[in-house]
Parts: C-alpha cells; structure tokens; sequence
C-alpha cells in the first residue's frame, strides 16, 4: 500500500487510462451480481428459522464464493473451495444438524433473546468497515489481465517456499483428527472401538 | 476491476456472519456463521493477493492453510457439539451455564442444566427421557377440564 509499490504505479497508470468508479467492465459486473447472490444466501443462512434450509444457503453462499475466485483468476483456490467447503465442510454440518436431531420444520427457538442487539452490532460494523474500505481503496484498480493464481504457479510456491507450514499443517490436521476420535468416543470400558460405541450412541439418541 | 467490489463483498460478508454468530442459538448455526465470516477473510486475502501481483503467493498459499484449518475446527466443534448433546440434551447455548459466575463471587448455580455433570455416559438418556414428562406435567390439568 506504499506509493512506491509497483502494484501502485500500475493502479494509477490504468487510472490515468482512463477507467472509472462509474463505468463497470464486464468482469465487474458479474462480480457484483454473483456477490448480491452471496450475500442473499448469507443474510438467509444466518436468519433462516428451518435449520437444513440454513446449511443450504450455505452451500449457494460458499458457491457464490468459488465463483467470485474464478473470477479474481484464482483458480487453485476456487477448486479448493468446491471440494473442501462444499465437499466436505457442509456435509459435516448436515450430519451435525441431523445428529443433533435438528428439527425438519420450523423451530421457533433458533435465534436467541439477544437479536437486536447483535443486529445493532452488526449494522455498526458493517457500516464503519464499508466506510474505511471504501475510502482507503478508491483509487485502486486489479489488473485481472494476466491470471495470477493457476495451479503450477502456485504449485510451486506452495512446495518451495511455504514448505515447512504446509508439513505443520499437515501434523495440526492429523492432531485434529486423533482429537475428534477422542472427544466424540464413550467413556465406557466395553466399548473397544470407537466407532461401535458412536454407532451404539446414535442409536440411543434415536 | 476495482478493489472495492471484493473488500466490501468480503466486510458484508463478514458482518453477516458476525450477526449469525452473536444471534443465534443452535451451536451448529453458530458454527456455519463461523464459517462464513472464515470464508470473507479468504476472499479478501485472495483479493489482495492478485492485487498485489505476489511473486510468493503468500495470500493464496494462506487461504489453502485457512480452508484446511476451517476443515480441522469443524471438525473439532462438530465433536465438542455432539460431546454436549450427548451429556446435557441440547445445543442450545444459553442453557449452558454450568461455568457462569454469579454477582457476588459465589460459586455458579447448576440449574443450566441436568445435575448429573460427572455421572457416567450411560445416563446420557435422561435428558432425553425427562423433556417429554416434563412438557406433559403442564397439558394434564388442561385435559382434566375439558369434561
């Protein structure tokens, strides 16, 4: 965010080019009308009263989101997106929700007393933040010419110089997992296995 | 394209998960809240990765750190949520108050929820097995004053 960064002297060479806030490209147009989708899906995800409807609007949200990275020519990132949020994370929450026993109608207990204040949280935070943003970043344009984010490119950055995180990353999901089978296993001594007793704890929440 | 469209995408994006996470009150909605302010803060590191031409990738590389730790946190909550329900029969996370400090320094009441906190698992039912008598208790002198 310097003056002397290159990423600003490109900004205001293409503003000296001659774009403006006013006078959208193409590209910018889609991203504004994937994004009115997003934030639909969101607001009706976080204020949705049928629990399973909630997790589907999260799915078109995080959707929305993958499109947004195509866009932005992340594409790496956009496909991560897909197979681990909505391949995985959701898939979780749906067997979260239903082990839970989460009811299919209505529940009219889902939001709790303190609403409005958490609206009037919200609204001041949405409100500052649009407002620095906004200011801060008028001149800046991204240069989507050249796509910055394929696959071999990052790739390689990934497993030449980001080696050492990605191996404790590795180690931190595998900590995770051994973590999850320890909480979610009973503490009773016959059951040898865990998988046995979660399956004989499910059936006794039935 | 302008860098406003993803920042104020990504701060909306954010304040819609900051409301879901303080409004709501099932800890699994709690959770897809979580998510979705996780996936705001992604998207404005993928923004200002390509905005600044990174020859390292950092904000991309980061963003694949973040998604597989919001894999891991699911992961853990989903467990740390279903270890809850199993004990004390609901997610509801304001009837959880077995922590919860009183005014006066005392120690906490233990009315948020079944008495039997370091009880063994077997009685994981009862919980269960006493939401039905108790919504019953109020209908019984209802239906006694119909005839």
């Amino acid at each position: 965010m310097s003056p002397t960064s290159p990423a600003f002297a490109t900004a205001t060479l293409a503003d000296a080019a001659g774009r403006e806030f006013l006078s959208p490209s193409g590209v910018e147009i889609v991203f504004v009308l994937v994004g009115v989708v997003v934030l639909g899906a969101a607001v009706l995800c976080v204020t949705s009263r049928q629990l399973v409807h909630a997790a589907l609007y999260l799915v078109v949200a995080l959707g929305g989101l993958a499109v947004q990275y195509l866009l932005l020519t992340a594409e790496f990132i956009a496909w991560v997106q897909v197979l681990i949020y909505l391949g995985s994370v959701v898939v979780l929450l749906l067997f979260g929700l239903m082990l839970t026993r989460a009811p299919i109608g209505r529940s009219p207990d889902a939001d709790s007393r303190n609403r409005p204040v958490a609206l009037v949280v919200a609204l001041a935070a949405a409100v500052t933040l649009v407002t620095l943003v906004v200011d801060a970043f008028r001149t800046t344009w991204i240069e989507l010419d050249v796509p910055h984010g394929r696959s071999d490119a990052l790739g390689e950055s990934l497993f030449r110089y980001w080696v050492l995180p990605f191996e404790a990353l590795s180690v931190l999901l595998l900590a995770a997992l051994v973590g999850a089978i320890v909480i979610s296993r009973t503490g009773r001594a016959d059951s040898s296995a865990p998988s046995a007793g979660r399956s004989k704890d499910a059936e006794g929440e039935r | 394209m302008h860098l406003v469209y993803p920042a104020v995408l990504a701060v909306l994006l954010f304040c819609v998960g900051l409301y879901g996470v303080l409004a709501r009150r099932n800890a699994v909605l709690m959770l897809m809240s979580v998510e979705l302010m996780l996936a705001a803060v992604s998207l404005n590191l993928v923004a200002f990765d390509v905005w600044t031409r990174d020859a390292l990738h950092s904000g991309q590389v980061f963003t694949l750190f973040l998604i597989a730790l919001a894999a891991a946190e699911i992961g853990i909550g989903l467990a740390i949520v279903l270890l809850v329900y199993r004990r004390r029969g609901t997610v509801a996370v304001d009837r959880l108050r077995a922590l919860r400090e009183t005014a006066d320094g005392g120690p906490p009441h233990l009315d948020g929820g079944p008495p039997h906190l370091d009880s063994d698992p077997s009685s994981a039912e009862v919980p269960d097995g006493q939401a039905p008598d108790g919504a019953a208790a109020p209908v019984a002198p209802g239906q006694e004053t119909t005839p």
